[in-house]
């Protein structure tokens, strides 16, 4: 299970957020957050404890908690075994550890390298 | 066994049933199915399709789709079937699962929208009182000419028949794996938070032919594959 690396932003398990999220840096979120979370160009990880019900947006996304909302990724997203989702998946790369649950749509738009 | 469903096995020998070889692991088989393989080799050549798997979240099925440029919805009907809050009683004072609740929060989805559907053992597990709702959901969320997959278990099967979850490894190969107990919290399209479990799916009911054919009375047509493992797959068009 992936751990927050130092130096990266962090919002804790104890910490509930209600509205739109942004930032132009990586993110790891183990709280609650309602509403819509826009990272692009940066990675989310939804820790253990986290619980988000927002629409995500970001190049790179890591689930291990719970998310519920449309997961938009210009690159990859990972759900792990212990993931919950609920929404609409669009990104380049998927990856899907067993166990993980997943009630949604997964659309996978590749860009090839020129 | 008697003779004649010994001679009614010898006609079907050879269509698909398990391999019996256990994939590396844990409690995995390999099966042969000719449903699968029909239904292969009609998406072989499209492009775009957008497909509906109603067993557990497979990463198998959503690589096998997303990796040939389709869409794929996954969506655990049976799981959602043990939401505690669909327990209600009918005229009778019976305990049935509210179908409408269940079809509030499951399979909402534009009319039309699905080239192929894979129920799976759906129906031989699914509550009674789902089963018809369901099939008639799954209708007209099926486009005109789209294909619903299903399997369901001949009297032969036995009562304790085990509920597998189905992994697409190959053209015509399935890899079949025993559901173990799982519990989720999921927020349905309603916005009420539902806990369910998964414990080890019950067979409910044994269908025959007649009971299926009756099952799926609005689609345009239906095929039989008889398999050596006693499942009967059954493909339908609408």
């Amino acid at each position: 299970m992936s751990t927050p690396a130092s130096g990266l932003a962090q919002i804790g398990k104890s910490v509930v957020i209600k509205g739109e999220l942004s930032g132009s840096e990586d993110l790891y979120l183990d709280g609650q957050v309602e509403g819509s979370i826009a990272l692009k160009g940066n990675s989310l990880t939804v820790g253990p404890n986290g619980q988000v019900k927002a629409s995500v947006d970001a190049k790179a996304i890591v689930v291990q908690g719970k998310l519920e909302g449309n997961i938009q990724a210009s690159d990859r997203v990972d759900l792990r075994k212990s993931a919950t989702v609920t929404g609409d998946i669009t990104a380049q790369r998927i990856s899907i550890e067993e166990g993980a649950f997943l009630k949604g749509k997964v659309d996978i738009h590749r860009t090839d390298a020129k | 066994m008697s003779s004649v469903t010994q001679t009614f096995m010898k006609l079907f020998r050879g269509s698909s049933g398990p391999e019996a070889i256990p994939a590396q692991g844990s409690q995995k088989l390999t099966r042969r199915s000719s449903g699968l393989g029909e239904l292969t080799r009609s998406w072989e050549a499209a492009e775009d399709l957008c497909v509906l798997d109603l067993g557990s979240t497979s990463p198998a099925n959503i690589r096998h789709f997303t990796e040939h440029g389709h869409r794929i919805y996954s969506e655990d009907l049976l799981t959602a079937s043990t939401d505690p809050e669909l327990l209600t009683k009918d005229e009778q004072g019976n305990v049935i699962l509210d179908s409408r609740k269940f079809l509030a929060d499951n399979l909402v989805y534009p009319a039309a929208h699905f080239d192929f559907v894979l129920c799976w053992n759906l129906p031989d597990y699914l509550d009674e009182s789902l089963v018809k709702p369901v099939v008639g959901r799954l209708w007209s969320v099926l486009k005109p000419g789209g294909m619903l997959l299903a399997f369901f278990h001949t009297r032969d099967a036995g009562p304790d028949s085990p509920c597998h979850r189905f992994h697409i490894v190959g053209a015509d190969i399935l890899e079949m794996q025993k559901i173990v107990m799982r519990r989720e919290a999921r927020r349905g399209p309603t916005g009420a938070v539902h806990t369910a479990i998964s414990d080890g799916f019950q067979l409910q009911r044994v269908f025959n032919n007649r009971h299926i054919e009756n099952l799926f009375r609005d689609f345009a047509s239906i095929k039989f594959f008889l398999a050596r493992d006693n499942v009967r797959e059954v493909l339908v068009v609408r």
